[in-house]
């Protein structure tokens, strides 16, 4: 239960109040109007610190005012990286004066000759004020490029100010990521899995057909060394799976000339046929058969009966940190009996607007939720407060944050499933969290799941 | 000046600071930024997140809204959410952005003022200086808006130096030094200095202890009611810097003297409640004169400092203790080891700290650069664990991890000094 504000005897907000609505009534793609934002406890999707360095080898060197800094300077703390991160501060000085280029550069270039040994790639992320004082990047790039050429740069983003135009920083992040890649001769058995932060599932369909096609297959998260990371560059095709590495996948596919596939992650059976249909076209193998595909579908509704039957009337929270297309999670599970009451999310993802139109229909009363509404602030308490007895399952951290339960699926950013996997995965992780806590308070404050960590 | 770190962390910035201040207050803070301030904040520099329901926001300035001088799009966002919260007051604290469009933190203030009837605050941080600046302004702005004058409830007195030297000689013993209920507000207690591990606490019993009596604790532990009362007490303690400009606030309006220093040591914690008592008295018989500021320094040793030397020869050059962090805490300890382990320690202050505070020997060193060549020659360095990279293999390292400087790292790890300093000092004994 939280506590109370020193001296703050009154409820502010109690359940009803707490900002939802019905999913009938809600409208595409902002159900809620934007405002002033809570942050939620829960910290488990990844960062663009933890994204950049999995690029093996690479040093960061982040150029901003202190407040920005400190987020991911701890970041690199927390994650045991402290020697691949550096950091300039931007001073009021540096605004009035006009020599932000000269920072850039001479921070960077005192930074590299500190630096116990060269590393093959830095990555400088400039910042709003960078974007705001009409910064020359092209200038400072080329003098770095100059003083350091055996190493190699990129340009790296933190300026959330432009999230709301253009691409946003987790998509420019992911974009950035790939472009130390240096031409290479193609070998046309090599695939490369571009975008994911975490791991693809070694059972999951993309993973099962790519390697019973007998192709070689590069993803970032298994390479340990700079030179692994370069022989992605010889990859035929390019699949992302994560909507937001699909700028970056296309921008990949014409500097280098490789194909790049944006695999839909769908819980819907029918868009999953089509869309690794479209996979094995490009690939040039053969689809799955409808045999397998029977297959797999039944494999499907097993899992979604067999959870059912344990889970029972049990109320199921979903929130969008746990995959891309919360919607059509909750129109899955739905149709399939189990009681989902609760979405969270501030906004409805593309990719969801069929979910999200069907959901309207056949399941009107399903309830939505925003997560940074000031309002949610109290929504912890709230539930808390009026939480009958009985479990509540929660799909994803901040869902299981917002109704303080220990019984949730600890997963985030889709968890690296994908096709049919993604379905019978998730079964089998709602049916584990049903029958087992979580210490949640602990497990969901911990940045960059699926990162290594050294807090805690 | 490049203004690098290679290695080590960034201490918490001023806009954290303001909300770090203000948090336990029942306000409304709002951090006027794109985005990312408030996962920080409440990821690294607030504790308190997860247990207490404070209301800290972002505004979520977009680039549009920045290009077009849209502050409509603030006032009404803030309007909106305190008229269903109805916080006891708002405060709007500033990041590079706004700093960078000229946006009037006092004028917007105003408004939002008049169109909720709430009280509110325009805080003009940059998220370009330390924690301590913007701490420091939050409690100076408490300080100028809610701390109540006794003088217009009880006895409507006009000037505040007299009755605050009227009330004195009513607790002052005249002949001997001891505190006769002397009441006492704590000022400057933040989790980033002192986390949360019962450090804010060991202050009001140590004072207890001493016969003193704590009004308030700005602001941990304390409503805004409580601290409200503040002016019933006799004297300020100034434990960080976070806490000196709501003293000087304090001082100005109510003619309330203060001392400054933290209570860590086996024999700095009795001179500094003499200096407690001492400051009182000097106040009290220069009638609240113009003259007390040349004595309101508390925290001051520097015993090494007339080219003395200490245990095994050595001075502010070899064989010294380096102390990293607050300029007030490390001080404080820094005199404590000076006292008791008999070697000479200088401070290296990364954050803003008051004028004149730091000894000859001491040095402000807010990058990495600065560091470094005054760690040459210590025997032992006392600072946050994410310092030990740059210190020299040469000298021992002492871990006392900061908050403000490391966050949640290592937390658990963090010492209450005021309760038992022994542990840390038999490290360099």
């Amino acid at each position: 239960m939280l506590k109370k504000i020193n001296g703050s005897q009154s409820k502010r907000l109690n359940a009803e109040e707490i900002p939802h609505v019905r999913i009938a009534d809600a409208n595409f793609p902002a159900p809620f109007r934007s405002g002033l934002e809570y942050s939620s406890p829960a910290r488990g999707t990844w960062n663009i610190v933890h994204t950049g360095m999995l690029i093996p080898e690479a040093h960061e060197i982040f150029v901003c005012a202190a407040g920005c800094l400190r987020g991911v300077v701890l970041t690199a703390a927390e994650m045991g990286t402290m020697d691949r991160f550096s950091t300039v501060a931007v001073r009021e000085n540096n605004l009035l004066d006009g020599d932000m280029e000269d920072l850039v550069i001479e921070g960077v270039t005192d930074i590299i000759k500190k630096l116990p040994k060269r590393p093959p790639a830095v990555l400088v992320y400039t910042s709003c004020v960078h974007h705001f004082t009409g910064v020359d990047l092209d200038m400072i790039y080329s003098v770095l490029r100059s003083r350091f050429p055996d190493i190699d740069f990129t340009d790296c983003y933190m300026n959330p100010i432009m999230r709301k135009s253009g691409l946003t920083p987790d998509q420019l992040m992911r974009s950035r990521l790939y472009m130390l890649l240096h031409e290479r001769t193609i070998d046309p058995k090599a695939v490369a899995i571009i975008g994911n932060d975490l791991p693809t599932d070694e059972d999951s369909d993309l993973m099962k057909v790519l390697k019973g096609a007998g192709l070689k297959v590069h993803e970032i998260t298994s390479c340990k060394t700079y030179e692994e990371y370069q022989q992605m560059a010889e990859s035929r095709v390019y699949v992302s799976y994560n909507p937001d590495a699909a700028p970056g996948g296309d921008m990949l596919s014409e500097r280098l000339g490789g194909i790049h596939y944006a695999l839909k992650f769908s819980f819907d059976y029918d868009e999953i046929d089509a869309t690794f249909a479209g996979l094995a076209d490009v690939l040039g193998i053969e689809p799955r058969s409808s045999e397998e595909i029977a297959a797999l579908r039944a494999e499907c509704e097993r899992e979604l009966e067999e959870t059912k039957r344990l889970i029972g009337d049990t109320a199921v929270s979903i929130d969008y940190t746990f995959c891309p297309r919360p919607l059509g999670l909750a129109e899955l599970l739905l149709d399939h009996g189990i009681n989902v009451t609760k979405v969270y999310a501030d906004g409805i993802p593309g990719g969801d607007k069929a979910a999200f139109g069907s959901l309207q229909k056949e399941h009107p009363d399903l309830m939505f939720y925003p997560t940074v509404h000031p309002g949610m602030r109290f929504a912890r308490t709230a539930n808390a407060e009026e939480k009958e007895e009985g479990k509540i399952l929660a799909i994803g951290q901040k869902a299981a944050a917002f109704e303080e339960t220990d019984h949730f699926v600890n997963v985030v950013e889709g968890g690296g499933m994908t096709g049919y996997e993604a379905v019978t995965r998730t079964c089998r992780l709602m049916r584990e969290a049903f029958l087992e806590r979580k210490e949640m308070r602990e497990l969901v404050q911990v940045k960059g799941l699926g990162c290594e960590v050294c807090i805690r | 000046m490049k203004q690098t770190a290679r290695i080590i962390s960034t201490y918490s910035a001023d806009v954290m600071g303001v909300c770090s201040a203000l948090f336990e207050l029942d306000g409304m803070t709002v951090m006027h930024d794109a985005s990312g301030c408030n996962s920080t904040y409440t990821t690294h520099d607030e504790p308190r997140w997860y247990d207490m329901d404070s209301m800290v926001y972002i505004s979520g300035i977009s680039e549009m809204e920045a290009i077009m001088g849209d502050d409509e799009k603030l006032i009404s966002d803030i309007v909106d959410a305190a008229k269903v919260l109805k916080p006891a007051f708002i405060a709007i604290a500033g990041t590079p952005i706004p700093t960078m469009t000229g946006f009037d933190f006092e004028a917007v203030a105003s408004v939002i003022e008049s169109r909720t009837g709430t009280p509110s605050f325009g805080f003009p941080t940059t998220g370009m200086n330390t924690y301590i600046h913007g701490a420091s302004m939050a409690l100076a702005g408490i300080a100028k808006r809610f701390v109540d004058d006794p003088g217009d409830s009880k006895n409507g007195e006009g000037n505040t130096l007299q009755m605050s030297a009227r009330k004195l000689a009513s607790v002052l013993d005249d002949c001997c030094m001891r505190p006769n209920g002397i009441k006492v507000n704590v000022l400057g207690l933040t989790p980033l200095d002192f986390s949360v591990n019962g450090t804010d606490d060991s202050i009001v019993q140590w004072l207890e202890r001493e016969g003193f009596e704590v009004v308030s604790k700005w602001a941990m532990g304390n409503s805004l009611d409580e601290i409200r009362r503040s002016a019933e007490a006799d004297v300020n303690l100034v434990v960080s810097a976070a806490g000196y400009g709501a003293a000087k606030v304090l001082y100005e309006r109510f003619g309330m003297p203060y001392a400054i220093g933290y209570p860590v040591g086996n024999e700095l914690p009795g001179l500094l409640a003499d200096q407690i008592i001492l400051n009182v008295k000097k106040f009290r018989e220069q009638g609240g004169a113009d003259t007390f500021e040349s004595s309101e320094i508390s925290v001051d040793s520097g015993v090494f400092l007339n080219e003395s030397e200490g245990v095994n020869g050595s001075t502010y050059e070899k064989g010294f203790a380096a102390v990293i962090g607050e300029g007030i805490t490390s001080l404080s300890l820094a005199s404590t080891i000076e006292l008791e382990c008999g070697i000479p320690a200088k401070v290296l202050c990364a954050t803003e700290c008051p004028e004149d505070i730091l000894r000859e020997c001491d040095r402000m060193t807010p990058d990495e650069d600065d560091i470094i060549p005054e760690l040459q020659g210590a025997a032992f360095v006392i600072a946050d664990p994410l310092y030990k990279p740059i210190v020299p293999e040469s000298a021992k390292f002492i871990s006392l991890p900061s908050e403000a400087f490391s966050g949640r790292i290592y937390r658990d790890e963090i010492p209450d000094l005021v309760d038992d300093i022994n542990e840390l000092l038999i490290k360099i004994k």
